[in-house]
């Protein structure tokens, strides 16, 4: 890594080479270890097989296989279901989270709200609770035995499962919400806040009611922030994998390879097949790629930037 | 757009509440009926929101407090008639030789340890691509980046069998040095040494004849703190809560982090009923731990909050 003497924008660089070196290069070799490696592992042991040889006498021997793993994995259709699952989940999660935080935003700096410090400390709050915690309290409030809101709720006649196999990723998708909706409320709240005050004053003089300020002016200011609130919520349903393992003993509607992420665990692990595994965590890594990068895509096509 | 270049520093030394009132867009004037109208129902949506975000806290708050009958025999937002919270925490304290303080305690190693090397690391790297100019500079900061998008599931399998082959597998350190990495970090490190550290400042501390290395650690790493902190806090509240990590790595349970070490539990409810007070009392001990480091910082969260905002 060498001071290259050209394009200095700040003007700083010469004869610092090292220093750069010194500061960069921890990170970096952690980095390469423990993100690179992993990724190019995975890789190219999802390109093998282990084979037991001939009479199973002796060590298994690594064989090249190219891309078997792969159709193996999307001939296998429990991993398929478990993708088009995630998919739908998805579909369920994205809009629910994105909708709330912004809804819980524009209220909260609506300038109609009393203690909005104390109201984002509460919605902030669980962010804090592990993810496994809060699958572990919400299961108690999913089953009527030790539910008060299911409980309350059959004592004015409406009779609740939210484990039962309709409703079980909804009431999965709620997991998430209620840990992450509050995190992306306070990213769009700083957004908001950052909008100097000259645009809602010019708006209020040239007659802008209050929705017509919020879909003129809020949202389109607003809208780089939606937008990293929808890819880091892409990339966590892609996650998905503790919920499901926490409430599989609760119903029969969670079977043990729920998610991609569950079915590549159980490879490795259960069935002792490492490079099926590391085909299948291949798939959901491509699967997070070509979701952010096409969610990406879709809202910078130049048409798009009406809102 | 918002979008900038060259991002205002990052707001947290300044107390929130400086860039309120005057910022804050006042109801219209004039038609106050509907505009008090509108505050109701305002606080009426977010009252709601609150209990919503509140009730599996005060559930389990609440639970911790009664024996593993009256969990299921009494109404679950109100307290037993026998309540029996000291009962409780004893239990939880002395199952399993003190487990649980144990797992606490690595839970506090694994994210404490694992942040400060973390932030140290990543702070140090994005200070340099804030400063220095190299060859390849902006695809090693675009590479990192994309480690932000990457799933930290699909990392933790290829992980595991990477770390089996050298035979750190089951230690303290298969699920430390993993966590000792921040890509998030050296993003919100490059954008505040940007806007944070004077040129001039760097420039004066080279005619003294300070070191670069020295530079950085005594001076910048100081007009730095605030980012720091966001690093720390981030990636503390990561490694607390992430469970595949460990879940691969560990099989002692001497090992685990809490959150582990409640699962355990958690799988022997169907065996023993006992159990039940036991992950409750836990959850509810653990939960509230983090959440009252989380809400006592809070100010700090803004810094990583607002540089999120504005990158886009």
């Amino acid at each position: 890594m060498t001071a290259a003497p050209v394009a200095r924008r700040r003007g700083r660089a010469q004869r610092h080479g090292g220093a750069a070196v010194t500061l960069i290069g921890p990170f970096v070799l952690f980095f390469l270890a423990f993100f690179v490696a992993p990724i190019g592992y995975a890789l190219v042991d999802s390109l093998f097989t282990r084979r037991s040889s001939g009479l199973g006498l002796g060590p298994p021997e690594r064989v090249f296989v190219a891309l078997d793993n792969y159709v193996q994995a999307l001939s296998t259709p429990v991993f398929v279901e478990s993708l088009g699952r995630l998919l739908l989940f998805s579909v369920i999660l994205v809009p629910m989270m994105v909708g709330t935080a912004l809804g819980l935003a524009l209220l909260l700096e609506s300038g109609k709200a009393r203690f909005p410090r104390v109201f984002r400390v509460v919605f902030f709050m669980p962010y804090g609770v592990p993810g496994v915690i809060a699958a572990l309290l919400w299961g108690f409030l999913y089953i009527p035995a030790t539910s008060p809101v299911l409980q309350g709720l059959r004592g004015v006649g409406i009779d609740l499962t939210p484990l039962s196999s309709d409703t079980v990723l909804f009431a999965i998708a709620n997991i998430a919400l209620w840990g992450f909706a509050g995190y992306n409320m306070l990213i769009l709240v700083a957004a908001l806040q950052a909008v100097p005050a000259e645009l809602y004053e010019a708006a209020s003089i040239d007659g802008a009611g209050e929705w017509q300020t919020i879909w003129r002016i809020k949202l389109p200011l607003l809208r780089p922030s939606i937008i990293l609130v929808t890819v880091f919520t892409i990339i966590g349903t892609l996650q998905l994998f503790v919920e499901p393992l926490i409430l599989r003993p609760l119903t029969t509607a969670i079977n043990s390879d729920f998610t991609p992420n569950l079915a590549a665990y159980n490879q490795a692990f259960s069935y002792g097949n490492a490079n099926l595994a590391a085909a299948m965590a291949v798939i959901v890594a491509v699967m997070a790629f070509v979701a952010s990068f096409g969610f990406l895509r879709l809202v910078n096509r130049k048409g798009n930037r009406a809102w | 757009m918002v979008t900038t270049q060259a991002p205002r520093p990052p707001q947290a030394p300044r107390d929130p509440r400086a860039t309120r009132g005057p910022r804050r867009p006042r109801p219209p004037a004039g038609t106050p009926r509907t505009a008090w109208l509108g505050s109701t129902a305002v606080m009426a949506v977010l009252m709601l929101a609150a209990v919503y975000f509140m009730l599996p806290m005060v559930w389990v708050l609440l639970s911790a407090t009664k024996s593993p009958g009256d969990l299921f025999s009494t109404f679950g937002l109100w307290f037993s008639d026998s309540p029996q919270l000291g009962a409780n925490l004893s239990r939880l304290m002395g199952q399993d030789g003190g487990a649980f303080l144990r797992w606490l305690g690595n839970s506090l190693v694994y994210s404490g340890v694992g942040a400060l090397v973390a932030m140290a690391m990543s702070a140090a790297c994005g200070y340099a691509l804030a400063i220095y100019q190299f060859r390849g500079k902006e695809l090693l900061f675009a590479t990192i980046l994309g480690g932000v998008l990457m799933p930290a599931t699909v990392i933790a399998l290829p992980l595991y069998f990477l770390l089996n082959t050298v035979g750190l597998t089951g230690t303290y350190w298969s699920v430390l040095l993993p966590s000792m990495v921040s890509p998030f970090g050296v993003y919100l490190g490059r954008i505040y040494a940007t806007s944070a550290v004077p040129e001039e400042v760097i420039e004066a501390a080279r005619l003294d004849g300070a070191g670069e290395v020295r530079i950085f650690l005594t001076i910048a790493s100081r007009m730095m703190t605030p980012a720091l902190v966001t690093i720390f806090l981030f990636q503390f509240v990561a490694i607390w809560n992430n469970y595949l990590l460990p879940l691969v790595m560990l099989n002692d349970t001497r090992t685990f982090p809490v959150t582990l070490g409640l699962t355990l539990w958690n799988s022997q409810i169907q065996r023993d009923p006992n159990f039940y007070t036991l992950v409750v009392t836990g959850s509810a001990v653990s939960a509230l731990f983090l959440v009252g480091v989380m809400v006592s910082l809070q100010r700090f969260w803004r810094a990583g909050l607002t540089a999120g905002a504005t990158k886009g």
